[in-house]
């Protein structure tokens, strides 16, 4: 409700500010005939920014501090008797029901007599305070204007200042993505080394067991990043074992032999692939490749489990197929036609240039899509929680259950926990490692697709 | 020999390397249609594995969106029902006293036994079951039943003394005998039900008292527990609306923004190749870590609440971000160089170029980039696990503060449920609805895009 | 279209004046074409072109851009087939076989009739597996020395020999542009060809590495049948014995090249020569 007047009372606000720039501009224009150096609209934003930023910086200054005063005069409306008498929980269960009193919504149980005191004036208060408020941004906002307004002459040049707070507002946007970057390298770097004052990095990076105790107190458990690391790799293997061959050969088929109507057929197919989430397939693994897997074994007298390395990583590799071929696709398109008509013009058949050219020409490009395809595989979450077996015991045998990094990850951090112990801060040690490895792939490939391409450009 | 070889001059020579050519030629086209089986088998692969999965979620969850319904007649009994007369807003002075009455009725309304009630109406409906302990009569329907009844007397209490036919929902476990879920041949101490219990369900069956319907609960219940056989996906359907509309409003003008700045704008600097660098590589980032980004940071630092869909909105949001920026500016760079010199060529700032003459011919591409952004945030699972919305949420989400599941999650949540012969086809048809709104979010994707490109 | 008609008419008539032996300077013919015609899908590329060419001689295609002499070149070896949506019509015959027919590899023939390109297309290999792929692919060579002579020999022949034989190893793609060529040349060589078509072989190199190739192409016509496609009529008029001019996807007029430059029949041809058209 409340957030529904202001976003109106701000709309209003833009609304004739937009309104009023625009009209003096207007008048300046017919009035003295004289040449206006910007268009009505530039002088309508121009003094729009000068009453929205006021107005706005009131209201933001409101939502950051306006939550603690409220509480403030909601502690000062309990009798002093009482609020000595309540510990932290007893004093949040208190303001709980005076709130909710104040807004009308009533509490269970009896309501003492204070209690209903309270309840009213904080109501007050709290209309108040949001009427006060509302009218010293609007105040403020108007002031704004005023001194826009005065500013509006023939000569100012109201669409340059516009355009530049244009161009500041488009800087920032990209300046979130560099935050982000810095949001995540500090997050990780910080709670890891946290994590570290806890557990010596060797121990982490060398210990070759994971045995976490959750149930904390002394005993922290050992925390060996090892047996994560190797399951990581055994499902990534087996899921470019998978993704690889069936990528590739899609891509060479699709580009090179398939007739334009079959390829835009099935490409978009292939590509439906890439858009199911992971926790579809996660879940196609668990209940559909696990068992079959489990049951072919038993067939052929293997002992596979039905969660294990194998069925997370074949499942993987199914998703990973399009990603593989589209990126090979594009690389293949890349390398330039003189250099298959040189092929052919030789007598080679349709694949040998394929194999004998095509591929060592684009071999650069697809090894970077390869790369690219491994540090999505590493990354991966849902299907290894689902379908890897999640247990962190250092073995070499993909019929077995194993666990990652980013199942520990989610093991580890539930999102109730507060990060005081390791238990849960290794989540972050853990992502450190993931973000460290993902990323020096990533700026590999992406460095050698890059080379790539600029060869044949 | 070698040395003539290549010329022609010497007849012999060159019929003996046709020879030689012709020789090889059965093994290398051998070879060719091998490599070309090998391409077709590869796209086998890859569709087989696509129809396999769509095929298999649709066998699994098809049979979800069936429920079986008890039909009951209600008889609410005086005797039973031994509470005093509802309160009345004329009796009060005020709104806060009328309230205060009407929630202490309520309680001791939901003090009731409410179960006998039930007990009694299924009895009414199987006189053969007459030695069958409540215990096995109440494994028939769900445990909300009583729930359900009780709210139709606090809605309307003048019921009291009224015979009403109610539609309550079967328990999860009849419904997997009735649906065939769990095999019927296993032994008594397999079974989740008593013997007669599943006896009595068949009876109801043959007698109607028990039929099947479309499970709308799937669709307008929220998650549950206590009553799996009601859990729907109301709630979870919600918390990921709330998360697009945070993502839409905040990724689309921010990426925008940031892919005009950096197409249009920035000069060409360490910084603007920092950032690019920095973008190109975001876009790979694992999802998970930007998890843990929205734990630390909203969570742990800033004290946003714990599983709410603002948070999940804002994580989803950084996820989004690169992928957008990347396909704008893709868009922006493929705007020909003549519009942008016709439009400075008539003395059009800059910023008037881009917004009057560059964007709105990006606009298709644009759209295009942002519905498949919103359609793979839709999917995102990992991220949303971290920052705590893996807790159990039985409610719809009224505002973005407010705890929430979310689609992918609730099936994360399913799949984990120990009822696995209820649970699984449950979580398959969860499945069909998030891959029916994606296949949804795409085509219109598609639409658009070649709808807006005809036009353009 | 009158107009073309009674051009056609024309180039009919000049095909008949080119079948007489004495013009032919004795020459044995190789390949002769007749009406074909190529359609891009709807787009008609060729039309009718009719054309005998001669054994150990250069003839030379002709043309402002655009005007099919290189698409016809891409016919005589099939290389059209590469292209998805071309259709090729009419006969083209090699020593009287006729390369469309069904029957015939289109492997073998590309073997037969090997190609230069206008780019420089070195793969990306040494200089040594570039030479060599072709005899291997073919299975010319019974081992490494085999292999090594037709190396050799075809690099020499290139008149590149000289030049690399000290990194045969190295990756042909260093080489300089005149020198790619040669290489490229090389490599259609060591498949012992009998027909060596080249398209537009010059246009991506510097007048000097130009004179080396159109010196080597002199040398090589005592063995082979070569046929080269260039936009340039001073190159047509220094290397070829032959020449056809082509324009909007017909051929206009053939002769030994001496005439066409001298004494072109026809209003068009002169134009061309003139520096009127393209």
């Amino acid at each position: 409700m409340n957030a529904l007047i202001v976003a109106g009372v701000l709309l209003v606000l833009l609304g004739v500010s937009y309104q009023t720039g625009w009209s003096k501009s207007r008048n300046l224009a017919t009035a003295n005939g004289v040449k206006v150096h910007s268009r009505p609209q530039y002088h309508g934003s121009y003094s729009a920014i000068w009453t929205m930023i006021p107005a706005l910086v009131i209201l933001l200054l409101w939502a950051w501090f306006g939550g603690g005063i409220a509480r403030d005069y909601a502690v000062s409306q309990i009798p002093q008797d009482t609020l000595l008498a309540l510990d932290q929980a007893g004093l949040n269960n208190a303001l709980n029901r005076i709130n909710a009193l104040a807004s009308g919504y009533g509490v269970a149980g009896d309501v003492a007599p204070w209690e209903q005191a309270a309840g009213s004036a904080v109501r007050s208060f709290n209309f108040l305070t949001f009427a006060g408020m509302l009218v010293l941004a609007v105040v403020a906002g108007g002031a704004g204007l005023v001194y826009a307004r005065s500013r509006i002459t023939a000569r100012l040049r109201a669409r340059n200042t516009v355009e530049r707070v244009i161009s500041l507002l488009l800087l920032a946007c990209s300046g979130v993505a560099i935050l982000t970057t810095v949001g995540i390298v500090a997050s990780l770097v910080t709670e890891a080394f946290r994590f570290f004052t806890f557990i010596n990095p060797i121990d982490f990076f060398f210990g070759t067991v994971w045995a976490p105790n959750n149930a904390g107190g002394a005993n922290h458990g050992q925390y060996g990043l090892l047996p994560l690391l190797t399951g990581t790799l055994m499902i990534t293997a087996i899921a470019m074992l998978v993704a690889v061959p069936v990528g590739l050969m899609a891509a060479i088929y699709l580009s090179q032999y398939a007739p334009r109507g079959f390829r835009a057929v099935v490409k978009p197919f292939i590509e439906i692939l890439a858009g199911i989430p992971t926790i579809v397939f996660g879940f196609f693994a668990l209940v559909t490749v696990g068992p079959f897997l489990r049951d072919f074994g038993n067939a052929i007298g293997l002992n596979i489990n039905a969660t294990s390395a194998l069925t997370a990583g074949i499942v993987m590799g199914i998703m990973i197929i399009p990603f593989v071929s589209s990126l090979s696709d594009d690389i293949l398109n890349q390398v330039p036609r003189s250099l298959r008509d040189g092929a052919y013009g030789l007598g080679a058949t349709q694949s040998e240039t394929i194999r004998n050219v095509l591929l060592p020409a684009a071999l650069p490009g697809i090894v970077g899509a390869f790369l690219l395809a491994v540090s999505r595989a590493v990354g991966e979450t849902m299907i290894v929680v689902l379908a890897a077996g999640n247990s962190p015991i250092l073995r070499g045998n993909p019929f077995e259950p194993v666990s990652t990094i980013t199942v520990s990850i989610v093991n580890q951090l539930t999102g109730d926990t507060d990060f005081t112990g390791p238990q849960s801060l290794v989540g972050f040690a853990l992502g450190l490692t993931l973000f460290v490895v993902t990323l020096c792939l990533n700026i590999f490939a992406l460095y050698i697709v890059r080379r790539f391409r600029e060869q044949y450009e | 020999m070698a040395t003539d070889i290549a010329s022609p001059a010497s007849r012999s020579a060159s019929s003996e390397r046709t020879r030689a050519i012709r020789a090889g030629l059965v093994r290398r086209h051998a070879t060719e249609q091998i490599f070309r089986g090998l391409g077709i088998a590869a796209i086998a692969v890859a569709l087989g594995f696509v129809a396999i999965l769509f095929i298999d979620v649709f066998r699994k969850g098809i049979p979800a969106f069936v429920q079986s319904n008890v039909h009951l007649s209600v008889f609410f009994d005086p005797e039973l029902i031994d509470v005093d007369p509802a309160p009345a807003r004329d009796q009060f002075p005020s709104d806060a006293e009328y309230t205060a009455a009407s929630l202490k009725w309520q309680r001791s309304v939901a003090l009731l036994n409410w179960n006998t009630i039930v007990e009694a109406s299924l009895r009414k409906a199987a006189p053969e079951a007459g030695d069958m302990t409540a215990r096995e009569i109440l494994s028939i329907p769900e445990t909300d039943a009583r729930h359900e009844i009780r709210e139709m007397f606090v809605a309307n209490p003048s019921l009291l003394g009224q015979t009403v036919d109610v539609d309550v929902l079967a328990s999860a476990n009849a419904q997997n005998w009735i649906k065939g879920n769990i095999d019927r041949s296993l032994g008594d101490k397999q079974q989740q039900l008593s013997a007669p219990a599943r006896a009595l369900i068949d009876t109801f069956v043959e007698n109607g008292t028990i039929s099947n319907g479309f499970a709308w609960s799937i669709l307008t219940n929220v998650d549950s527990r206590s009553a799996p056989a009601s859990a729907g996906l109301l709630g979870a359907f919600v918390g990921t609306l709330w998360m697009m509309l945070i993502v839409v409003v905040l990724a689309v003008p921010i990426g925008v923004a940031a892919a005009i700045y950096l197409e249009e704008f920035a000069p060409k600097s360490r910084l603007t190749d920092l950032i690019e660098v920095n973008i190109n590589n975001l876009a790979a980032v694992p999802s998970i870590v930007f998890g843990l980004l929205g734990a630390a940071v909203f969570i742990n630092w800033f004290h946003l609440p714990i599983s709410a869909p603002l948070v999940g909105g804002l994580v989803l949001t950084l996820l989004t971000l690169p992928t957008i920026i990347i396909a704008t500016r893709g868009a922006l760079l493929g705007v020909s160089p003549a519009l942008r010199q016709a439009a400075l060529g008539m003395g059009a700032s800059k910023t008037q170029m881009v917004f009057h003459h560059v964007l709105p011919v990006t606009f298709p591409s644009i759209l295009t980039a942002t519905i498949l952004g919103v359609a793979h945030a839709l999917g995102e699972t990992a991220p949303l696990l971290l920052i705590g919305m893996k807790a159990f949420v039985a409610s719809v989400p009224a505002t973005p503060l407010d705890q929430a599941a979310a689609l992918p999650v609730q099936i994360y949540l399913w799949q984990g449920n120990e009822n696995r012969n209820f649970f699984e086809p449950r979580t398959a048809a969860a499945i069909m609805v998030l891959l029916g709104v994606m296949i949804l979010l795409n085509g219109a994707a598609i639409y658009l895009r070649s709808r807006l490109e005809k036009r353009a | 279209m009158d107009m073309l008609a009674g051009k056609i008419k024309t180039t009919s008539q000049n095909l008949d004046s080119a079948m007489n032996p004495t013009d032919m300077l004795d020459r044995q013919i190789r390949l002769t074409a007749r009406d074909v015609t190529v359609h891009y899908g709807t787009k008609q590329a060729l039309h009718g072109i009719s054309i005998d060419i001669p054994d150990r001689a250069v003839t030379a295609f002709i043309g402002p851009s655009g005007c099919g002499k290189s698409t016809f070149l891409r016919c005589i070896n099939r290389m059209n087939d590469t292209i998805e949506g071309a259709k090729v019509g009419g006969t083209i015959k090699l020593d009287g076989e006729d390369i469309y027919s069904p029957d015939l590899d289109v492997v073998e023939l590309r073997a037969r009739i090997g190609m230069v390109f206008q780019k420089p297309n070195p793969f990306p290999k040494s200089i040594y597996d570039n030479v060599a792929y072709g005899p291997r692919i073919h299975g010319l060579a019974r081992n490494k020395s085999d292999l090594d002579e037709i190396v050799v020999s075809s690099l020499r022949k290139a008149g590149l020999f000289e030049e690399v034989k000290d990194r045969l190893q190295e990756p042909g793609t260093g080489l300089s542009g005149g020198q790619q060529q040669r290489l490229c040349i090389a490599r259609a060589i060591a498949v012992g060809p009998e027909v060596i078509l080249m398209d537009e072989p010059c246009s991506a190199l510097d007048p000097i590495a130009t004179a080396v190739i159109e010196e080597l192409i002199d040398e090589l016509r005592e063995n082979y049948t070569i046929v080269i496609v260039t936009h340039s009529m001073q190159q047509a008029a220094r290397v070829s014995q032959r020449t056809a001019f082509f324009h909007l996807g017909h051929l206009i007029e053939q002769g030994p090249t001496e005439d066409i430059f001298t004494n072109p029949v026809n209003k068009q041809t002169q134009d061309y020569i003139m520096g009127r058209i393209g």
